[in-house]
């Protein structure tokens, strides 16, 4: 493997190889020293042309803990708003000796772009890309998934039979797309739930279960329940008729964190809009995954990188 | 050519009992021990020197497991593996005598990287190193503390163990 660039690449084999990887990164930070030396001597840039806060960092601190050089890029500040085109900028770093590019950028097919136009030779991560996809974030969620179903008994194991209902704005997002190639490669079934003005136009060829009621799903018994993100800068039109109405009918209100099964995880991949998609209640529970999430995408991130950066870019015999 | 065996079962039970009774002299009544196996087949011999020595002195000791991949001088030029897991004893490592573990020591790289992150998990009162067989041709300053047998080999000949746990049966063997 020489990139990541969307789940739908990804066979289960190749997804448990990467979670069992991120399980021994994990084991990294009870240790006296947490950081590793496998990347030393390698560049990882990040590359971001979109506001990011907790990927970026999480990047940052995969790279840094596995001992490689980083280089951050923010397309606020930097040549790209003086009209430098993404093929400049991406040579440019590469000039710089970049062994990977983690790219996040507005447009659907940016990282593809760089990974197969012939600019550069370096390994291109994406970290999501428009609408398009964000694979790191569903590894981290199927990470974070299998690691409370199956505590230290999870190596090797895929999420075969696990239900996962994901809500939201289906629409705008790339964690529910790469979720869904993600997850179902791993043998769980997807249920998604959405007002219809938020579910794209292809859906019926997806290989999932469509919902209209948040009730409805969450009668399935499901394992975990993934809150989407409203993505108000993505929101162009009048997708649902008020914000208290979306919290209503598709949000994880008080009284329907209360009906989850004891063993139901709440996820959400943040920054969360609390009160909207997700009440304080649901955030703040036992059940929450959140923080987990956070400190799991460091590990899965290690893990991408140790595979993609550390080696010949043959695959194991 | 055929796998032409060198040491059978019984060969390497007395090897390793044999490498128990030293270790625990070498200790000389003091500090606790703890055999930490290089994956894949040294783990299964450090538990079953670890089980020896509990016999023999019963308490004093445990075992675990360090994977060394991510440690590896050759990362660059091999293909990626994926590491096996690391098994600390919850007791952890400080102060206590280390006996790394191996079935071949060969190189001396493995070792190099298995101290390497041995540092990561604390400060072990010794390291000492323990293998099954040692075949010579060391590219690094490393010799072996206890060794179960010497087998000057080719460097073109292949040194293969087979443990009971992985493999079903107990047998060193060269292959050309």
């Amino acid at each position: 493997m020489k990139h990541l660039l969307s789940t739908r690449d990804l066979d289960r084999d190749t997804a448990v190889r990467i979670l069992d990887i991120a399980e021994e990164m994990s084991r990294t930070a009870d240790r006296a020293v947490r950081k590793l030396p496998t990347l030393r001597g390698k560049t990882v840039v990040n590359l971001f042309f979109e506001d990011s806060t907790r990927t970026r960092l999480s990047f940052e601190s995969a790279a840094k803990r596995l001992s490689a050089d980083v280089i951050t890029f923010s397309a606020k500040g930097s040549s790209v708003s003086k009209g430098e085109s993404l093929k400049d900028t991406a040579q440019t770093l590469e000039a710089m000796g970049a062994d990977a590019i983690v790219v996040r950028h507005g447009v659907s097919g940016a990282a593809e772009l760089l990974a197969h136009a012939g600019w550069i030779d370096a390994t291109i991560v994406n970290a999501g890309d428009g609408t398009h996809e964000h694979p790191t974030q569903a590894l981290l969620d199927a990470y974070t998934i299998r690691s409370r179903r199956f505590g230290d008994d999870a190596r090797g194991r895929d999420l075969a039979g696990l239900r996962i209902v994901i809500v939201g704005d289906i629409l705008h997002s790339r964690v529910a797309r790469s979720n869904v190639w993600l997850l179902t490669a791993l043998g769980a079934h997807v249920h998604l739930v959405a007002p219809r003005t938020l579910l794209p136009s292809g859906i019926s060829t997806w290989p999932v279960t469509v919902h209209e009621s948040l009730d409805d799903a969450l009668d399935t018994g499901p394992d975990a329940v993934m809150m989407l993100r409203i993505q108000s800068e993505r929101m162009h039109d009048a997708y649902f008729p008020s914000e208290r109405e979306y919290a209503r009918e598709w949000g994880l209100t008080a009284e329907r964190a209360t009906r989850l099964g004891p063993d139901t995880m709440v996820m959400h991949p943040g920054p969360m809009n609390r009160g909207l998609e997700i009440s304080s209640v649901a955030a703040d529970s036992p059940a929450s995954t959140v923080l987990d999430q956070v400190s799991n995408g460091v590990f899965v991130r290690m893990a991408v990188l140790y595979l993609l950066v550390a080696g010949e870019s043959q695959e194991e015999s | 050519m055929v796998a032409r065996p060198v040491l059978h079962g019984p060969d390497i039970t007395r090897a390793l009992r044999r490498i128990a009774h030293e270790v625990l002299e070498s200790r000389r009544g003091e500090g606790r021990l703890v055999f930490l196996g290089i994956p894949t087949r040294g783990v299964a011999l450090a538990a079953r020197l670890q089980s020896i020595v509990d016999e023999i002195e019963p308490g004093t000791s445990s075992h675990g497991a360090l994977d060394i991949t991510l440690y590896r001088d050759d990362l660059a030029r091999t293909p990626t593996r994926t590491p096996a897991p690391t098994r600390i004893p919850t007791e952890g490592i400080d102060d206590a005598i280390v006996v790394l573990v191996d079935d071949v020591l060969y190189s001396g790289r493995t070792i190099r990287a298995a101290l390497d992150a041995l540092a990561d998990h604390g400060r072990p009162r010794a390291v000492r190193l323990a293998v099954l067989v040692d075949r010579g041709h060391r590219e690094l300053p490393i010799r072996a503390d206890f060794v179960g047998k010497n087998l000057p080999s080719s460097t073109s000949e292949r040194v293969s163990v087979h443990l009971d746990e992985f493999d079903g049966v107990d047998e060193v063997v060269i292959e050309p």
